[in-house]
């Protein structure tokens, strides 16, 4: 090369350059087409099951004639999920909070959260399993009942509560807590004063991701709610869910039954999609951004 | 603490601040919460292995592990169908996604104009949005038909190749390999993605001084720095689909027994447990190589995560410890 003047890039590697773009690109494009499949034949099949009779009446279970709507599965899924969140919302932050502000660095501190990383990749249907053989088998509040469903989905959403609220924790500015205990404030107080009401919005953000996450979920409800038609609010007896209702109905090879799971389908991802979306706006509006 | 070294006259300070004891108190709940964490995954481990206990005994662990029949009705008990389709299916989806999840990583993170990022972002997440039984749904009703006949070209073109040629079934290890290609895209992605962010800024700009066009640049500071974290985010995936259940349940056919070729009807670890738990209920020997097939799944999604979690958190925090000094700079 000489000293004086600078040589192009050349033919070759801009070419290679050029290649390379374009196939990420291309491969970016790939991985979003099964996306729009899915909510393409979502709509397309689902819109068709949608009826306000659709919405009021509970599945009869009747081979012939009318196979009823999804009242009882929206109810079922609403109670399961809340009482889940009830569970894993506290103390997937208390987690958080005594990793931040007690733990630390120590090691019992960084043990405990690469267990709840580590957790976070125990498979779904290990919590349900999980229960079935702590709750269902051994008999405690007798067989499958919602609330055990519940339990399940909150050992799900544990982890997820416990890592989002850690990062958000971490956010909260030190000089805040530092000059609350100058102050003279005690530590508790700097807790539930300035920390957790800093950090709310994306404690609330992480928390509604990990119940869109839980929401869906079916294999944890398979073991420990069990499928019924009817609606039922006691948390205490089985309970439908939208998640037991469609994997029920892709098994039955009857075309109003495999109609109703698109419905269910529809409206389980809308409603997923409508807490991800209230999450979102959540985050957007905290001060504390990532 | 100091505090109480720069306060002589004690008694004088208001003390509104509620009783001595809450402070300690909270810290032990905390603390009682986070030990919690590990005592309940040891708990889980030991609880497994007691349960499993009779159909070790009945059919021997190695047995178990080897043997190739899975008759409930016959009380034969041997899971390798089952491990060689969690395998297979996993290992197919982890070749399939992770060169679909990386590129969009390095796309989005280094590529593409800044405008598209964050929409680009949220559409690769959404895909996690859409629960499992909806993919099931999906690829049992739309996915597997239309499959059908480029299978069935693919089965007699490539006869040649192991394991291609033979009887093409609509459900089948394929069809669940992508559904959990498809599944195990964003995780990836969006791991590699943090991971890919740690680069140094001084790297990529001293790649890009140099005259590396932005592919030499990714090849020469992006990767190499990133290599660790990402086969962390692909170990992630891995785990994943190992674990999936309801989507894998749907699509595979269910047959407990190991296919003559990939585009076979197969069983998973994961889709045993999902579809035959209900009739083992009145079996306790069932029951309990249910649950030993559960143990096999824990043992293989927590090796898979401990060694991905090793990998991901050291490339993170070496990141983290970077970028300071690459800002200083």
């Amino acid at each position: 090369m000489s000293a004086t003047t600078l040589q192009g890039i050349s033919v070759r590697r801009r070419a290679t350059d050029r290649v390379a773009r374009g196939v990420t690109l291309a491969l970016t494009l790939l991985a979003l087409v099964p996306l729009f499949l899915v909510l393409y034949y979502l709509l397309k099949e689902g819109l068709g099951a949608f009826s306000v009779h659709f919405f009021t009446t509970d599945p009869t279970g009747r081979f012939l004639g009318d196979p009823g709507g999804i009242r009882s599965a929206i109810v079922g899924t609403a109670i399961i999920v809340a009482l889940a969140t009830a569970i894993a919302v506290p103390l997937g932050i208390g987690v958080a909070l005594y990793l931040v502000e007690y733990g630390r660095r120590s090691f019992f501190a960084n043990t405990v959260r690469y267990f709840v990383d580590v957790m976070t990749g125990v498979p779904s249907v290990m919590f349900g399993l999980f229960i079935y053989i702590v709750l269902v088998v051994a008999h405690i509040g007798g067989t499958f009942a919602a609330w055990k469903g519940s339990v399940a989905l909150a050992l799900l959403m544990l982890p997820v509560v416990a890592r989002s609220s850690e990062v958000v924790l971490n956010l909260v500015p030190n000089a805040l807590r530092e000059s609350a205990l100058a102050l003279g404030a005690p530590r508790w107080r700097v807790i539930f004063r300035v920390v957790l009401p800093t950090a709310l919005p994306g404690l609330m953000t992480g928390s509604m991701l990990a119940i869109a996450r839980a929401a869906g979920e079916t294999a944890p409800l398979l073991f420990t709610v069990a499928f019924v038609n009817g609606i039922s609010t006691d948390v205490g007896q089985q309970m439908n869910s939208l998640p037991l209702q469609i994997f029920n109905d892709v098994g039955q090879a009857q075309d109003r039954l495999v109609q109703r799971a698109w419905g269910a389908a529809l409206t389980l991802v809308l409603m997923i999609l409508f807490v991800t979306l209230i999450a979102r706006l959540v985050q957007r509006r905290s001060g504390l951004q990532p | 603490m100091e505090a109480a070294a720069i306060t002589p006259t004690r008694g004088s300070l208001p003390r509104g601040s509620g009783p001595r004891f809450a402070d300690p108190l909270l810290q032990g709940v905390l603390a009682a919460v986070a030990a919690g964490v590990l005592v309940l995954i040891g708990f889980f481990f030991v609880k497994l292995i007691v349960e499993s206990q009779p159909a070790f005994s009945h059919t021997g662990v190695v047995d178990f592990v080897t043997s190739n029949d899975w008759v409930p009705s016959r009380g034969q008990y041997g899971a390798l169908p089952l491990v060689f389709g969690t395998l297979l299916t996993s290992g197919l989806a982890l070749v399939i996604g992770v060169p679909v999840a990386v590129a969009s990583a390095l796309y989005i993170t280094e590529l593409a104009p800044r405008r598209v990022r964050g929409p680009l972002t949220l559409l690769v997440e959404l895909l996690a949005a859409v629960p499992s039984v909806v993919y099931g749904l999906w690829g049992i009703f739309f996915l597997a038909p239309k499959l059908l006949p480029a299978e069935k070209w693919f089965s007699s073109t490539f006869h040649f190749l192991p394991f291609v040629a033979g009887t093409v079934s609509i459900p089948n290890y394929f069809v669940a390999s992508l559904i959990l290609a498809i599944m195990i895209v964003p995780i990836v992605s969006a791991i590699s993605r943090e991971v890919m962010s740690t680069v140094p800024r001084d790297h990529k700009e001293a790649a890009l001084a140099l005259g590396a066009t932005r592919w030499e640049m990714i090849r020469m500071a992006v990767l190499p720095y990133s290599r660790a974290g990402i086969s962390g985010a692909a170990m992630l995936g891995l785990g994943r689909a190992i674990g999936e259940t309801i989507a894998v349940t749907i699509v595979i056919g269910n047959a407990a027994a190991i296919g003559d070729n990939v585009f076979s009807q197969g069983y998973t670890l994961a889709a045993v447990i999902a579809n035959e738990f209900g009739e083992a209920a009145s079996d306790p020997v069932h029951r309990a190589s249910l649950i030993a097939a559960g143990l096999l799944l824990f043992i293989l999604t927590l090796g898979v995560n401990l060694v991905a979690r090793y990998f991901v958190n050291r490339a993170e925090s070496a990141g983290a410890r970077r970028t300071p000094v690459g800002m200083a700079g």
